[in-house]
């Protein structure tokens, strides 16, 4: 929404404030200015002249030498400039002053051009005539400007005034952020009423004066509403004898302010209206209109029309259209027909003014694919009481500006009415809930002040049907708090029964792993939560796996964003591969985000969100390092057992020879390997990469912050070492299990701290040495009984054909 | 005897003042203290002395050891102190040697700013929550004043899987779930992931993060939302933070507010990083709307709260002046190093 400063004061004539304190105030008091932009900015010294005088140049074929009147003096001017004759009035730049841009539409320079006198092929020159680019502007706001060349002032035009001001270019334009609220503040009376109350000012909207002949628009037209739900509203007036020509030039710098184009008088009237009052209307050439009738009913399932801008069109039975006796003449709301368009020699028009329903328009307007003015207006919920005070309005501008015989009387088919809302008031209640001490009569000031008025006897405020927002009291609170101020409302802290700050459970859990993760040299990653289907491809998983199901989403951005993912996989090897093209040496990343499981497909409840802890890498370390960090975190947790892993863990996107499920108490809680290389490939990770998977829920169950110191052992450990041969499918775990489970109460610890594989060992074997430690907690140990538990150990290992070495 | 001690003694200590090196120390501890040191042997030669004799001749010797002891120990620790000097010297090294770094992760810059923000307001007493990504409409939407048809639901560009389910496009549904478990008070902030249909650029992202923040209670009123988010905003960006609330818009909360912070890079004054205004704006906020209240099961008439939103990304980006937020999807080890 924009409105010029000129404008809002035709409505606030006491408003006296600078650009800047417009922008301030109105902001505070909720009308929220993005940015304003001052017409006069880059222009400086700037009159009108009138050429007295042109002669050739001497040495230019195609510039010419002008003694222009700039009123105080008359000054040499030379320009090369087509369309200037003796006698023209154009706006003239002075010596030392400034024009906002070049010659050509849109051409502008930050902070203008200056002009300085200077010699144009030998011949002195001290200004410039302007075109009314270089004036920053451009042909589709002032349509009477010349294509190329300076523009010319009408001949009464007085010689020596500011020439910015003729133009009416001494004016800012604010744009302002209009909440969806606030429908009302999408006119320029809308956003005058909020500005006289903002400062203080006395409100003048415009006064509409009865309008019409002796005739009744009944003998003119009929109007029947089919579908009211959709249309509350529908009212229409009669104008003939139309003389179609431009507008004033009030109505054209007003309209060119706030970006739209004049065009001639009918449409601008109807532009104008729109702006000033936030009501689109329509006009149609009544002689187009077949039987003299308007139906509004809903389209055809498969109708097509043609817009006026000759676009051809589809309509649904959800789209709304204005019909007369045969056919279709608009689309409600959106788009009139060509059928029925205004061209120059119209004779009598038909002025729509209507209320849709705005969720429809909304809807149509994108099954349509058509946009505009009028349907961004509608789609927001109109005000079907304003439709009136809009068509009146127009009616007295045509009066006004003698474009034609308005026909007496309106045809208005209004079902239901629409009035004002009544609010018990209650001043104390305000006053708790802001925090504030208002009196009750300030509040109803602030409230006359936007068009609210009081019921003394009822003790309601009463909203008028403009302001379809205000409801209840905290409605009412915020208007009190808006002209009250914000910035006035103090500051507290709430009281009242404490509270214990604190993370869940599952956070803290979460911080330990994004510790730990850091520790162990890992940065934090984040990656999109959805994703591509083909990434299950990528990841080789077989047509059935589980992994396929995923919640698709109905309307994605692509393809590529448009299932959630079930795996964690994608994102982190998406951006390890990131890392590898860019040539980043030793790369460790983690992430921790949620991967998304249906129960069903498709979906009738909630898929179930698993915290995944992903971890990845590539550089130095290999499968062992990450097995480290699981450990280093299972252990930092609380989960002191010994997890197992299984290589058996058939992840297709793993290498087949280097993967393992972790398991802890025999649950799957994760896996961990490298990424098999064709993956790799595809990802285009030209190393090998590792990764684990931490499924979080499985972790925060056995998490514990419970710890029980056990005392530091007083009496000396024995150490036994054992060296072994044993076939290599044989895993160390197999081994640990062995020692773990035959070792006895004193066993305390083992460690692997060889294993060898090649020359001296016989094919297919491999060479494996522990050593194993063995402690009492309340004595020293004997040789004898270190040896019992030795042998148990010994004897279960050759029991599964390994074989010792002494 | 006496003489015989004395000579031993002189003899003794001028050997230390001869020895150069700790092991020829040790010889002479040996050759005189020893237990065949000269010494000693004038002990073992004690059975020749009269008995009345021996105690005083015991206690020369002993005198003449302590003596040489003393000495001894004194030489000792001035060479080893030598000794250790000349070591160290050449065990001077050059310090401006690179150093040994162990390899060491870094946290998101996301991560950063949302702990910050849950250290301000777990100190405040609230309790960080978390809810759903995938919702129901009914928690993203409607229990929060934002029915079918209603421009919101258009303005925020939903990601729909069905018609009930979608992705939560703001944190606010949290607040719904915990107003309706009717525990009161209630003090939360609930973090995390939001989606909304943005094409990906510098300053858009189909899914980011949000920050709810939810008070309910007994008589609160807007001067607390006032006064919590003052707080909160001097702690984010610096006691000097100033600032500013402008009536706004939402429909879950009545008034309604959104909140600037005066540019923590100019201080106010204006400058390109707050296009010349001055002030930032970081989050939204509002009292809670009495018709959610009803909704999600609270009397609006016994009970009033507050509620405000910030998002995450924006607050990284301000902080740590980030100029593209795609940086923060791409995961650049560069970049997170940074952090």
């Amino acid at each position: 929404m924009n409105t010029s400063l000129s404008w809002i004061k035709a409505y606030v004539p006491d408003l006296d404030v600078t650009a800047q304190e417009y922008a301030d105030a109105m902001t505070l008091s909720g009308t929220k200015v993005e940015g304003y932009e001052k017409l006069d900015a880059d222009l400086d010294k700037i009159v009108v002249g009138q050429i007295d005088k042109i002669e050739k140049h001497p040495d230019a074929d195609k510039l010419i030498i002008c003694q222009v009147n700039v009123g105080t003096e008359t000054v040499q001017i030379v320009t090369g400039a087509p369309n200037v004759r003796e006698g023209d009035k154009v706006p003239v730049v002075l010596d030392g002053g400034r024009v906002a841009g070049g010659h050509e539409p849109g051409e502008r320079v930050e902070g203008g051009i200056r002009i300085k006198k200077g010699k144009l092929r030998g011949v002195d020159s001290f200004g410039m005539m302007c075109s009314i680019e270089e004036l920053g502007s451009n042909r589709d706001m002032y349509p009477e400007a010349p294509e190329y060349g300076i523009y010319i002032f009408p001949e009464d035009t007085e010689v020596g005034v500011d020439a910015v001001e003729v133009l009416g270019l001494h004016d800012v334009v604010f744009e302002y952020e209009v909440t969806s609220n606030r429908v009302d503040c999408f006119s320029v009376v809308g956003v005058a009423r909020e500005a006289a109350a903002t400062f203080g000012k006395e409100f003048h909207p415009p006064v509409v004066t009865e309008t019409g002949n002796n005739e009744d628009v009944n003998d003119y037209i009929k109007v029947t509403v089919e579908d009211s739900g959709l249309c509350p509203r529908y009212c229409a007036r009669v104008v003939k004898n139309i003389k179609v020509g431009p507008s004033p030039k009030w109505m054209q710098r007003r309209l060119a302010s706030v970006g739209i184009r004049p065009i001639n008088n009918l449409v601008d009237i109807t532009n104008y209206v729109m702006e000033e009052y936030g009501q689109p209307m329509h006009a149609y050439d009544l002689e187009t209109i077949a039987g003299n009738e308007i139906i509004v009913r809903r389209a055809a399932a498969d109708e097509k029309f043609v817009t006026l801008d000759g676009q051809e069109r589809q309509m649904d039975a959800s789209v709304l259209m204005i019909c007369d006796g045969e056919k279709s003449v608009g689309i409600a709301g959106i788009m009139g027909g060509e059928n029925s368009m205004i061209t120059d020699d119209v004779k009598t028009m038909l002025f729509e003014a209507a209320c849709f329903d705005g969720t429809n328009i909304r809807k149509s307007s994108k099954k349509v694919g058509l946009r505009t003015d009028a349907s961004g207006k509608f789609e927001k919920g109109l005000d079907p009481n304003n439709a009136q005070a809009a068509i009146d309005r127009a009616c007295q501008l045509v009066e006004e500006l003698g474009a034609g015989e308005v026909v007496g009387g309106m045809v208005d088919v209004y079902g239901k009415k629409k009035e004002p809302v009544r609010i018990p008031f209650d001043a104390e209640a305000i006053n708790t809930l802001l925090g504030t001490d208002i009196s009750k009569e300030e509040m109803l000031g602030y409230f006359t002040a936007i068009g609210l008025s009081y019921d003394e006897v009822t003790n309601e405020v009463i909203a008028p049907t403009f302001r379809h927002d205000l409801f209840r009291l905290a409605d009412l609170a915020e208007e009190a708090a808006r002209f009250y101020g914000y910035d006035n409302i103090p500051t507290t802290l709430p009281r009242g029964e404490a509270t214990t700050g604190k993370l869940s459970f599952k956070l803290r859990v979460e911080e330990i792993a994004r510790n730990i993760a850091e520790f162990c040299g890992f940065s934090q990653g984040m990656t999109y939560s959805f994703e591509s289907p083909k990434v299950f491809d990528k990841l080789l998983l077989p047509e059935d796996s589980l992994l396929r199901h995923a919640v698709e989403i109905m309307n994605p951005l692509g393809e590529d964003y448009s299932i959630m993912r079930t795996t964690s996989l994608n994102g982190m090897l998406t951006s390890l591969a990131t890392n590898y093209n860019r040539r980043n040496k030793n790369v460790r990343l983690y992430e921790l985000g949620n991967i998304y499981l249906p129960k069903a497909l498709p979906l009738t409840e909630l898929p179930e969100e698993r915290m995944q802890f992903t971890l990845g890498m590539y550089g130095d370390g290999d499968f062992f390092s990450m097995k480290g960090v699981v450990e280093e975190f299972f252990e930092k947790v609380g989960m002191h057992k010994k997890e197992t892993y299984d290589p058996n863990a058939g992840k297709p996107y793993l290498h087949p020879g280097r993967q393992a499920n972790i398991i802890y108490e025999g649950i799957v809680v994760g896996y961990l390997g490298e990424v098999h290389p064709d993956v790799a490939d595809t990802y285009g990770i030209g190393t090998k990469a590792y990764v684990a998977v931490i499924d979080m829920p499985e972790i925060v169950k056995r998490t514990t912050f419970d710890r029980k110191y056990t005392g530091i052992a007083k009496f000396p450990a024995v150490t036994r070492d054992i060296s072994m041969v044993m076939p290599k499918e044989i895993l160390a775990g197999q081994v640990e299990e062995v020692i773990e489970k035959k070792g006895g109460s004193y066993l305390e610890s083992y460690a692997l701290f060889d294993i060898y594989e090649g020359a001296q060992i016989k094919e297919g074997y491999k060479s494996v040495a522990y050593s194993i430690v063995f402690r009492a907690k309340d004595k020293t140990l004997e040789d004898a009984e270190v040896t019992t538990a030795m042998d148990q150990i010994l004897g279960a290992l050759e029991s599964m054909g390994i074989e010792l070495r002494k | 005897m006496q003489e015989k001690l004395n000579n031993i003694k002189d003899e003794a200590l001028k050997a230390i003042g001869l020895a150069d090196a700790p092991e020829k120390l040790n010889d002479v501890r040996v050759k005189y203290l020893g237990k065949k040191g000269e010494l000693t042997a004038v002990l073992k030669s004690m059975k020749d002395v009269a008995p009345e004799d021996r105690p005083k001749v015991g206690q020369m010797v002993n005198e003449a050891r302590e003596a040489i002891e003393k000495v001894l120990e004194e030489s000792k620790a001035k060479m080893e102190r030598a000794l250790r000097e000349r070591q160290m010297k050449k065990e001077v090294i050059d310090v401006t040697l690179p150093s040994k770094k162990n390899m060491v992760g870094h946290r998101h810059p996301n991560t950063i700013a949302l702990e910050e923000v849950e250290r301000i307001f777990v100190g405040m007493g609230y309790e960080v929550v978390e809810g759903p990504e995938v919702e129901y409409d009914l928690y993203n939407f409607e229990k929060l004043n934002i029915p079918d048809g209603h421009p919101a639901k258009d303005e925020q560009d939903t990601f729909y899987v069905n018609k009930e389910i979608v992705l939560r496009t703001q944190t606010s549904p949290v607040q719904a779930r915990v107003m309706e478990q009717g525990k009161l008070p209630i003090r939360m902030i609930a973090p995390g992931r939001v989606f909304r249909s943005d094409e990906v650029d510098a300053t858009h992202s189909p899914s980011f993060h949000q920050i709810e923040g939810l008070v309910i209670d007994k008589n609160i009123s807007f001067s607390d939302l006032k006064g919590t988010l003052e707080v909160f905003a001097k702690e984010l960006f610096g006691p000097e933070t100033k600032t500013k609330f402008r009536p706004h818009h939402f429909p879950f909360t009545e008034p309604s507010a959104e909140v600037d912070v005066t540019c923590f890079k100019c201080g106010g004054k204006g400058c390109r990083f707050c296009k010349g205004s001055g002030w930032i704006e970081i989050l939204g906020c509002g009292m809670v709307h009495p018709h959610v209240l009803e909704m999600c099961g609270i009397d609006p008439n016994e009970y009033t709260g507050f509620a405000f939103g910030a998002g995450l990304e924006r607050i990284a980006l301000l902080k740590y002046e980030i100029d593209d937020m795609r940086l923060l999807y791409e995961n650049d080890i560069r970049f997170l190093k940074q952090f």
